[in-house]
């Protein structure tokens, strides 16, 4: 089973195709297939469903559009920011609330429940604080990763081996070293986790924000183009935010893998 | 000594928490009434609680509440029927599940959400944009735990089943799907909570439908006390709604 995904060689030499890949393939095909005989088809309105070939050079043609990367760097900075406050503000948050059985029964059900709601809906309320330029939407994407850090490093401090914090409190290490030298080293796979989930939600609440009411960044440029109807604009925007989305969040799980490896 | 009690105590923590949250509230209000917050940026927290009164009656609130209710009973229904449905497939078809499960998996870690302007053009602005966007958000951890239910089920239980000589479709009712249904209620209950803040968020974007699109209505309107209280209402919602399906979870699952 273990073996279904590689390449075996085949008596000709050549590498043959797993049926694992042969069925990915073929899925692949089809949609394309599909995707294609729907736009040639005009079952629905024209433009809806462009052709494979005028989305690939909408992609062609953004990749190489300097304003994009313009677009990209003001929705990197506001999610990078947003991420480093309400990550930061989470981390400090979820250590007291792990570190304290008191605190967290008492407060901790308040972020386990807001942690889960609309966070877009908050939007009117940053706009009137922190105005309608980058404020509002590094406020959205700080309160949208604000409450998985949280969870995730409470929840984390609470799994921590009680050997490491007698070791530390026999040692007589202050609460900074305490937190420095025994609770952040071992709980760097839940923090990583957090970050991840952090940074899932701060993307799209940034975004979401920037489709709302912005004149910069990828949200803006994937509302405009609704707005123009310029479909394959809209599609090819789609196409490249899913692939950083995704890769960012392949990347920092990759951290937390080979933190968990490393361990073992 | 009687600190200590009371820090022991099972209810004080709750009770500390509650005064911690109406103190903070009273600050707020007291910190508005000195001017040291503008009160044209936050409200009066009095003013809030006055206005729940108001929203709930001049813009029919429990008539927007049904309707998101309603989207939210479609979506999870496309939920059930095709989550449910593709997870099976996934568990038979063992090569498909090799296949796919990495891409079902990414489709759970992207931002489905901002796919909400091509649904927008697709089902124009109406309640299905907002059906098929919640179904969309949900529709990954559904698939996954079904899949993961069937899959862990004992193997034990499997071949009693087969000393049984039961036929596969007798073996999936009467085995495989019970054993699996804790695990696919656990699906079942993240995809709704991604299908519930999906659509309430498309109806706040798209200014259409329920409970969403109360808050952005008022925002325009700058109605301040009743944004913040229609935001209120929304979280309260939310919150109700989470515990109700705990508790459904809990009832479904004793053991856990």
């Amino acid at each position: 089973m273990a073996d279904t995904g590689r390449l075996t060689q085949t008596a000709t030499g050549l590498p043959a195709i797993s049926r694992v890949t042969q069925v990915r393939i073929a899925i692949i095909v089809a949609i394309l297939v599909i995707w294609e005989a729907t736009a040639a088809s005009g079952l629905l309105f024209r433009d809806v469903v462009p052709s494979l070939l005028v989305i690939g050079r909408a992609v062609g043609h953004l990749l190489v559009d300097h304003e994009f990367y313009w677009h990209l760097g003001v929705t990197a900075t506001e999610v990078g920011t947003g991420l480093v406050i309400g990550g930061l503000a989470g981390l400090a948050c979820g250590l007291a609330l792990g570190a304290s059985r008191f605190l967290s029964r008492a407060f901790e059900h308040y972020l386990y429940y807001l942690g889960p709601t609309p966070k877009i809906i908050f939007f009117p309320i940053m706009i009137m604080w922190f105005g309608v330029g980058l404020g509002s939407k590094i406020a959205m994407g700080t309160i949208s990763c604000f409450f998985p850090v949280a969870l995730s490093v409470a929840a984390g401090m609470r799994q921590i081996d009680s050997v490491l914090i007698r070791v530390g409190r026999s040692f007589r290490a202050n609460t900074w070293q305490m937190v420095t030298k025994i609770y952040l080293p071992a709980m760097r796979a839940p923090i990583i986790n957090g970050v991840r989930l952090g940074l899932g939600v701060a993307i799209i609440g940034t975004l979401l924000a920037e489709t709302k009411l912005s004149n910069r960044g990828v949200g803006y440029l994937i509302i405009n183009s609704y707005s123009t109807f310029d479909m394959p604009r809209m599609y090819s925007l789609l196409i490249v935010v899913f692939v950083v989305a995704i890769g960012a969040n392949a990347i920092v799980s990759r951290f937390a893998d080979s933190d968990t490896v490393k361990r073992r | 000594m009687a600190a200590m009690a009371l820090k022991r105590s099972r209810s004080f923590p709750l009770v500390l928490g509650a005064v911690v949250l109406v103190a903070s509230i009273a600050l707020i209000e007291l910190m508005i009434r000195g001017g040291l917050i503008n009160r044209f940026i936050v409200p009066l927290p009095s003013q809030i609680v006055m206005s729940f009164e108001r929203i709930i009656v001049e813009e029919d609130v429990p008539a927007r509440f049904w309707l998101t209710l309603r989207e939210a009973f479609w979506a999870t229904l496309l939920l059930i029927v095709f989550g449910i449905g593709g997870g099976a497939l996934l568990h038979r078809i063992h090569t498909l599940r090799l296949a796919t499960e990495t891409w079902v998996a990414a489709m759970a870690s992207a931002p489905t959400v901002l796919m909400y302007p091509l649904f927008l053009v697709i089902f124009g602005r109406s309640a299905n944009t907002i059906i098929m966007m919640g179904f969309v958000a949900g529709l990954a951890p559904v698939i996954l735990k079904t899949l993961e239910g069937l899959s862990s089920t004992r193997r034990v239980l499997i071949n009693v089943g087969r000393s049984f000589k039961l036929t596969p479709a007798q073996l999936y009712w009467k085995i495989l799907f019970p054993a699996a249904l804790p695990t696919i209620f656990v699906g079942i209950k993240l995809g709704m909570i991604f299908a519930l803040i999906n659509i309430v968020g498309v109806e706040f974007l798209i200014n259409f439908g329920g409970l969403g699109q109360l808050i952005n209505e008022l925002a325009e309107r700058y109605d301040l006390p009743g944004t913040y209280a229609a935001i209120c209402f929304v979280i309260l919602v939310s919150v109700l709604f989470f515990m109700f399906i705990e508790r459904v979870e809990r009832w479904l699952i004793p053991g856990d």
